[in-house]
């Protein structure tokens, strides 16, 4: 099922949460809705749900207006951040509930049932558990049950709401895994709404990233992280080190430096440079390059994080080397990065 | 392993680290003796006086059997019908913002504070066949005053706080997540409130049960005025008792209430057993 967000805008109290967000969703793509807190992202999740009504616009599910459904007519399955299992039933019961509670003619037989709750356990490889209470559940387990209650009625987008977010780092991985397969395997129209990047990139087919009330960037993985479209997106996704630069004749100039990066499209006047810090070239002569003094150096992992001031307004930026490079020892490191982006300053 | 277990079939869950186990045991155990265990074992103490023929002869007469059986029988109807209006006002009282909550929500301890034989009094004038209430109702044959409905409708009065009291602070904690869920497994509102968020009130609706239950049946003040105390009729036990003593037959009357005592405490252990079978289950 496709779903396309067309000019929403969400207001809370007259507090806009969502500012005029169009969005289309393919049919069985897995989306990642990313963004800090306050971002309106799990906002937009709950709209396509019909949990909150939009204060303008209107979202479609395929050609037909959702707008006029309501919630227990979009068939949408939703994964609550803190699950939300009903803790008096079992995890059988749980799982069948949306099928229990359909009108008659369309109520499967409860046989049917117990036997799609056994099937659904299986997928979210929790056999054997269907006589449990979720409050006999581990993190991870309730999860899981709460995806396989989701995914009972048969649901036309499954949305889920920081679905890992509440687990510990080793449990959230391999659960991440699993969803990709899962999501495979049954071929889902799938959005999940989430502030972890790594979680994002490495899960969605495309991440939509979001601030403020608006969406930034929506792309691959490859295309948010290696073509941010702006200083938030750059900052936000992976890495990154910022500079106030100078645009002039086509040339980038640090004060009075130019420092061997041209860029013909944009306008004279100030701006901002973005790099990662590990996409850099170290320089031995400093013929147009980024000169700084070591102000400090941290050991991260596999590599070495360096910090740099630059120039008299002592700007830091941050730079990565392989451990055990000469560099690091130096006083004084020049460098010039690899792939960059400029974006004019505003106003 | 070389050690063995100190008590052997018997364990005490380890205590946490946190000093005053010993110390605070001692004193509930000790306090609860003192309050409830002497009085009520002196109770039990001065009916065996009797012996067990007596006892019987003042267990089976047919006036002790009829005011147990009016006692335990509007307790526990009024308890029932408190459970139903009762988990509705909370439900108002959580749920819904309108003017004057906050009056409403303090005038629901009321019946806590008032002395019970006002609030009898009060209600035998409104439901005499003279009063606002008995007026109305004369024309359609139903007398309440002087009957045991008069007993129900006076037991109500003094139980609904219980049950409001105890089933409001577990809506409060009812998450709209669940809600939601129910909402978007395509559960329409009726289904949500029966098969979802009623279950989960269960605990707390039997607690507020068993609390108005007992608080009827032991119940004296309010009931005096408004049931007629009728023997056979509209004799409640606490009154059977209160007779006794008048009438300086101390024995019948520890009689009485021993058997009463020792109603209230299996009603209430059954009740407590149903509780913690479903309190274990919910976690």
């Amino acid at each position: 099922m496709e779903v396309r967000v067309s000019n929403v805008r969400k207001e809370f109290d007259r507090f806009p949460a969502l500012r005029d967000v169009s969005l289309d969703i393919r049919s069985g793509e897995l989306i990642a809705l990313l963004g800090p807190s306050g971002s309106g992202k799990t906002t937009l999740l709950r709209l396509i749900a019909g949990l909150e009504r939009p204060t303008r616009g209107t979202i479609f599910f395929g050609d037909e207006d959702a707008s006029n459904r309501t919630i227990q007519q979009r068939n949408v399955g939703f994964v609550f951040q803190h699950y939300a299992l009903f803790r008096h039933m079992t995890v059988a019961d749980n799982i069948g509930f949306g099928l229990k509670v359909r009108p008659a003619a369309k109520r499967p037989t409860r046989a049917e049932i117990r036997a799609r709750a056994s099937e659904l356990l299986d997928l979210v490889q929790l056999s054997g558990l269907e006589k449990r209470y979720p409050a006999q559940l581990s993190g991870g387990q309730r999860q899981r049950v709460a995806l396989a209650r989701a995914m009972a009625i048969e649901p036309k987008v499954l949305l889920l709401d920081e679905p890992f977010g509440a687990l510990d780092a080793q449990v959230r991985r391999e659960l991440r895994r699993w969803l990709r397969e899962i999501h495979d395997a049954t071929g889902h129209t799938t959005i999940f709404v989430t502030h972890d990047q790594e979680e994002a990139l490495e899960l969605a087919d495309r991440v939509v990233v979001m601030s403020q009330g608006r969406i930034e960037q929506i792309g691959t993985a490859d295309e948010v992280y290696d073509t941010p479209n702006s200083p938030f997106v750059y900052g936000f996704i992976g890495e990154s080190s910022s500079l106030p630069v100078k645009v002039e004749d086509g040339q980038v100039w640090i004060s009075d430096r130019p420092i061997g990066l041209s860029t013909p499209d944009l306008g004279d006047g100030e701006a901002t440079l973005y790099f990662r810090p590990h996409d850099i070239e170290l320089l031995d002569d400093c013929n147009g390059c980024i000169a700084g003094t070591l102000a400090a150096s941290r050991r991260v992992a596999g590599t070495r994080r360096v910090e740099l001031e630059i120039g008299g307004a002592r700007e830091r930026v941050e730079i990565e080397l392989p451990v055990g490079h000469p560099a690091a020892q130096k006083s004084r490191v020049a460098f010039r990065p690899k792939r960059w982006k400029l974006f004019p300053k505003e106003g | 392993m070389t050690t063995t277990p100190a008590f052997a079939g018997w364990r005490f869950r380890q205590p946490s680290v946190i000093p005053g186990f010993g110390l605070t045991l001692g004193f509930s155990l000790a306090y609860l003796t003192l309050i409830i265990l002497i009085p009520l074992s002196g109770l039990v103490w001065r009916s065996a006086s009797l012996g067990w023929t007596d006892f019987l002869a003042i267990a089976t007469d047919r006036r002790t059997l009829k005011a147990l059986e009016i006692s335990f029988g509007t307790a526990f109807i009024a308890a029932a019908i408190n459970v139903v209006f009762g988990t509705v006002v909370a439900w108002v009282l959580v749920r819904y913002r309108f003017p004057g909550r906050r009056v409403i929500d303090a005038m629901v301890d009321l019946p806590f504070a008032l002395p019970t034989a006002v609030a009898g009094i009060a209600l035998t004038t409104l439901y005499s066949p003279k009063g606002w209430m008995g007026a109305l109702l004369a024309p359609l044959g139903i007398k309440v005053a002087y009957t045991p409905l008069g007993i129900v409708i006076a037991l109500i009065f003094i139980g609904l706080p219980f049950v409001v009291r105890t089933v409001q602070p577990i809506i409060e904690e009812i998450d709209k997540e669940v809600e939601e869920a129910a909402a978007t497994l395509g559960a329409n509102r009726f289904q949500t409130i029966t098969k979802v968020l009623f279950p989960g009130l269960a605990p707390a609706v039997i607690t507020g049960f068993a609390l108005a239950f007992a608080r009827g049946v032991g119940e004296y003040g309010s009931v005096i005025f408004i049931a007629g105390n009728l023997p056979y009729v509209s004799e409640i036990a606490p009154l059977l008792i209160v007779i006794r003593l008048e009438e300086y037959d101390y024995a019948a009357a520890t009689a009485i209430a021993t058997i009463m005592l020792a109603l209230s405490f299996l009603m209430l252990l059954v009740i407590n057993l149903i509780q913690s079978r479903t309190r274990k289950r919910y976690g």
